[in-house]
């Protein structure tokens, strides 16, 4: 045990994700070493981040104001809504620099054994925002795994009915850089009833 | 390192540092064990989805120091492809594998039977022939028993005298006779308890003539029974959906994505009431 607030340091860092108590011992000492200003500098973000950011009162995604960077786009086409979990979905979306529409961040994915409903999530703000938009395409692009397929499977049969809407899913199949006889056959399943002719 | 193999089934999984999964497992020979699979999430893991929750597999892990560590895993059923394409099978699903959790308190410890009626439920909701609400009740009721918290349904619970009695408490544990009713207790429809008992039973052929309400009351029953031995809620159990429903989508936003797509609403079916 170290003394009064290095110990205290210490013991806040490791509360973070992924860091351990080694880990919290290492950047409490790098700090305690490091130049005063980069401290200030860590300590102004830390406190901008929990004041200035918000969470965007359109799609749900992280956002300095009211409503977002890609809400406030007029080039991005509004009929065209891709539904992800979180705002790092969105930003994995981003990356692949093929979508020219808009997101929605539903907050989660539903989760019973962790008490999530559909209630808890942003799906009623989803059904409103194709409701009054006349948004035509929703992109249901939810993890592939057992929460997110659950959640994708509500949304598809809650929007199903919706007049002029088309609901589509990510494609999912097979990996680049893997090996058939390790494919499972959850997997290999779907990449068999989503073959493509070419 | 010593190695073993045994078959399991994915109960729940919690992610752990960057690509990782600590994954509990109830196995057929070492009771609940908690294992971690490195590298699980990642797109190319050698495990792929067969370290969902719902998957009933053949598994191969080595003994860690504080947790074992999974090797290689083969699926022998994939569960979860039947059951996370119905929202009622999913919730329904998601309560059994809550209820063997935390009925399971002692890693290490074999729970045979428990096993086998936790895999027995999960086939018969993703096989779809039995009514998920149904399945979830009997599995409940068949684990309660297991774990020594049968409800009596056929005698007193308080004086053991043969019933069939009209009132229950859950407090006493089931059917109390007249001399024995305590407070609070409820009077269920005279089919309910029959119901309950056809289900603990497994005499699935006696709960087809059961009504929705008779059903749900006896699912309430259940329910209650379950918290009030577990102590604590369930997280999943409010979640359950009873019925084939879906949240209403209001009619003006109906209306509203028809006049803006200018199309009319006609040939899209009403949606069912909640």
């Amino acid at each position: 045990m170290y003394e009064g607030p290095v110990q205290d340091l210490i013991d806040e860092l490791g509360r973070l994700p992924g860091i351990g108590p080694k880990s919290a011992q290492r950047i409490a000492f790098h700090l305690l070493a490091a130049e005063p200003a980069d401290v200030d500098r860590l300590q102004e973000t830390l406190q901008k981040v929990k004041e200035g950011v918000v969470f965007c009162e359109i799609c749900g995604n992280v956002s300095e104001q009211a409503t977002c960077r890609i809400c406030q786009d007029t080039r991005r086409d509004p009929k065209l809504v891709c539904v992800v979990e979180e705002p790092k979905d969105v930003l994995a979306v981003e990356r692949t620099r093929e979508f020219r529409g808009r997101y929605h961040v539903l907050g989660g994915a539903l989760d019973p054994l962790s008490g999530v409903g559909p209630d808890q999530l942003r799906i009623r703000d989803l059904v409103t925002r194709i409701g009054t938009d006349g948004v035509t395409e929703v992109i249901i692009a939810t993890d592939p795994n057992t929460e997110g397929e659950a959640t994708a499977t509500y949304l598809v049969r809650l929007l199903q009915d919706f007049p002029g809407l088309s609901v589509t899913r990510l494609a999912s199949g097979l990996p680049m850089g893997g090996d058939l006889e390790f494919a499972d056959e959850l997997t290999l399943g779907r990449a068999l009833s989503g073959r493509r002719s070419v | 390192m010593s190695l073993y193999r045994d078959s399991a089934v994915v109960l729940r999984v919690h992610k752990l540092g960057e690509a990782d999964r600590i994954i509990t497992l109830l196995t057929r020979r070492h009771g609940k064990v908690r294992a971690v699979a490195k590298g699980v999430r990642r797109t190319t893991s050698r495990f792929g989805a067969r370290l969902e929750p719902f998957c009933h597999v053949d598994v191969q892990l080595y003994t860690g120091r504080t947790l074992d560590v999974i090797t290689q895993v083969q699926t022998l059923d994939a569960f979860g492809g039947g059951i996370v394409d119905d929202y009622q099978r999913y919730t329904s699903a998601c309560a059994v594998l809550e209820t063997v959790d935390r009925i399971v308190t002692e890693e290490g410890e074999p729970v045979l039977r428990l096993y086998l009626l936790a895999v027995g439920a999960l086939r018969a909701l993703s096989g779809r022939e039995r009514d998920p609400s149904l399945v979830l009740d009997a599995f409940v009721l068949r684990a309660m028993s297991f774990a020594g918290w049968e409800p009596a349904l056929a005698e007193c619970a308080r004086c053991g005298q043969a019933g069939p009695h009209e009132a229950f408490s859950i407090a006493a544990g089931g059917a109390v006779c007249a001399g024995c009713r305590p407070a609070g207790s409820v009077r269920p429809a005279p089919q309910t308890l029959p119901l309950l008992e056809a289900l603990l039973h497994g005499d699935w052929d006696a709960t087809t003539a059961a009504t929705e309400p008779v059903r749900r009351e006896g699912s309430g029953l259940v329910a209650a029974h379950l918290q009030w031995h577990m102590e604590r809620q369930l997280r999943s159990l409010p979640l359950v959906e009873r019925r084939e429903s879906w949240h209403r989508i209001p009619e003006f936003l109906r209306e509203r994505a028809a006049e803006l797509d200018g199309s009319e609403l006609a040939g899209a079916p009403a949606p069912q009431e909640n």
